[in-house]
């Protein structure tokens, strides 16, 4: 199955990843490839098949709304590449 | 000073029985160990970083390198984690802690747990205790290198498609993924969240069973996990009277598996049969042809939403950029390797409009009808076996650069995930002088028929876990 170059960008843009020019020219190859491998799952008739999102049959899940201690603030920060105050710091948005 | 055990030897419960007679002390016990580390791990590179310190009442262990460490760098094998130190202990960390036993140290990865061979990890692959030109299998082929290379007792890994089984296959140890919903994931580094499992890799069967009865059962949270139905019964008997063994048809049919995979697997079965179990057929005519394209669309579709948070605001390193959308796309380009970015546009792919119906949803129901085949199999029989691994540990460098020759490793494993269902390896023989793995396949929470079955057996293989060129 071929996808494009474009089609690449616009999924690189999609995941957030400024991928170098080999890397698309690579990837291109590459996911055409992978998309070959995998796309035969169009093969089956499925209509009548309901999707399974997660192997064990749960409920949802209840818990107390009961205050409880959560990390400290140093912690928070503790690895974070840049801190301003009570703040992750980061470049301009715009 | 000679070293007070022979790690290459020990079982975590002859190691138990030691340190409960008072025969080695703890300290002593993980000083043995990193005395080894020190002697072998130059070569076998199983360890990303060791732990000088031993503050537990009992015996070592090995984490990989996913599970959070309070204090203790964890990377998963990635550049963009290179510093991460996490301020709490993963829950299946605290439970070993809880439990005495003291961490060795973290052990190599692929790449947030994506490989088959460790060729992925960012930080250069470990390599096989039987063969050091050979790959050690993966994701966790740094926990199966360093429990067969005598680093370790036993360790935990993770499994997403294999990354417990496979390794274990390759390396020689007996290893278990466990059912999932039974082992918090909390604090474990994240790859396909529908998939992701913790569980152990030991020596023996016995060794998996209590490792396993350390870390499952319900934690807050990880809202997945549920309490076990019924206790994790170490497995007594020798003999398999009564059990119902499943040979999938299929299997005869798959060249991928080599002659000398087959034939260690074929022996094993006629094996079974002498210890008293029945053997007959079973039918998976979806899990080999669909298992790994299902598998290849839901895993990547979930890591690429999982590892939407490596933005370089919170943690791990960040790219010098003028403006925030910059800083993200760069420090997301550079500290992410070849793998994961693969598995990051294929999955970002298959869930893109126009494209999530045909890719991601028919997955989906590919997956249903994966757990319907089992479900029919394991309704007829106790446990369903077939090789672990289609080959033997390969030459490193043999598939680095053909991800669909990597990703066809985990052709015998990946099904049973997908229908989150537990399975155990354990050594059945030598092909060519390295370890083949029988995988046994139990129905959700069926881990003690699996461990009953896996010790009879691993009783009359008597196979030597010691790498031939160590003994």
């Amino acid at each position: 199955m071929a996808i494009s170059r474009d089609e690449v960008l616009h999924v690189a843009r999609l995941a957030r990843l400024a991928l170098t020019e080999d890397e698309v020219e690579r990837l291109t190859g590459e996911l055409a490839a992978i998309l070959d491998a995998v796309g035969i799952v169009a093969e089956l008739d499925l209509a009548d098949v309901p999707p399974t999102s997660h192997p064990l049959d749960v409920v949802n899940v209840w818990d107390d709304d009961e205050p409880r201690e959560s990390l400290g603030l140093d912690d928070v920060f503790a690895n974070a590449p840049a801190r301003d105050g009570d703040l992750f710091r980061v470049p301009p948005t715009v | 000073m000679a070293p007070v055990v022979d790690t290459l030897r020990l079982s975590a419960e002859e190691a138990l029985g030691l340190v409960e007679r008072r025969e080695v002390s703890p300290g002593e016990l993980h000083a043995a160990y990193l005395e080894a580390i020190g002697q072998r791990d130059g070569e076998l590179h199983a360890y990303l970083r060791t732990s000088e310190t031993s503050d537990g009442a009992s015996i070592p262990i090995a984490l990989k390198d996913v599970i959070s460490t309070k204090g203790v760098e964890t990377t998963a094998g990635s550049r963009i984690l290179e510093g991460y130190v996490p301020v709490f202990d993963a829950t299946v960390a605290a439970r070993c802690k809880a439990a005495g036993l003291t961490f060795l140290g973290k052990t190599n990865t692929d790449e947030f747990a994506m490989g088959s061979s460790t060729e992925n990890s960012a930080w250069g692959p470990s390599r096989n205790p039987w063969d050091p030109d050979r790959v050690p299998g993966g994701s966790g082929g740094g926990t199966s290198a360093a429990v067969s290379g005598g680093l370790a007792p036993w360790g935990l890994g993770s499994d997403t498609g294999g990354s417990i089984k496979q390794p274990s296959a390759l390396c020689g140890n007996v290893g278990l993924r466990p059912t999932y919903g039974s082992v918090s994931r909390y604090g474990v580094v994240a790859f396909a969240s529908s998939l992701d499992q913790v569980g152990p890799v030991a020596k023996t069967v016995r060794d998996a069973a209590l490792l396993y009865s350390i870390i499952a059962g319900r934690d807050a949270s990880d809202s997945t996990t549920v309490e076990l139905p019924e206790p994790v019964a170490l497995p007594e008997s020798d003999r398999l009277d009564g059990l119902r063994i499943a040979v999938p048809t299929q299997l005869e049919s798959l060249d991928a598996i080599e002659p000398g995979v087959r034939a260690a697997f074929e022996r094993t079965v006629e094996l079974a049969r002498e210890l008293g179990a029945e053997v007959g057929e079973c039918d998976l005519p979806t899990s080999y042809r669909y298992g790994m394209p299902c598998y290849y669309l839901i895993a990547p579709a979930e890591a690429s939403s999982n590892l939407a948070r490596y933005d370089g605001v919170r943690y791990g390193p960040r790219a010098d950029a003028t403006t925030y959308d910059e800083m993200v796309e760069r420090t997301r380009d550079d500290g992410f390797g070849a793998e994961p970015k693969r598995r990051i546009m294929l999955g970002t792919y298959a869930l893109s409009a126009g494209y999530y119906d045909a890719f991601y949803g028919q997955a989906q129901k590919v997956r249903t009808l994966l757990i319907r085949e089992h479900r029919e199999a394991l309704e007829r029989f106790d446990v369903i076996a077939t090789p672990t691994s289609p080959t033997v540990a390969f030459p490193i460098g043999d598939k680095a650069a053909d991800p669909l020759a990597m990703y066809a490793c985990d052709l015998l494993t990946i099904p049973s995930c997908l229908a989150g269902l537990p399975g155990l390896s354990i050594p059945c023989g030598l092909s060519e002088g390295l370890p083949v793995g029988l995988q046994l396949l139990g129905p959700q929470f069926g881990e003690n028929v699996l461990f009953r079955t896996g010790h009879a057996l691993e009783q009359a293989i008597a196979f030597d876990t010691v790498p031939e060129r160590l003994r």
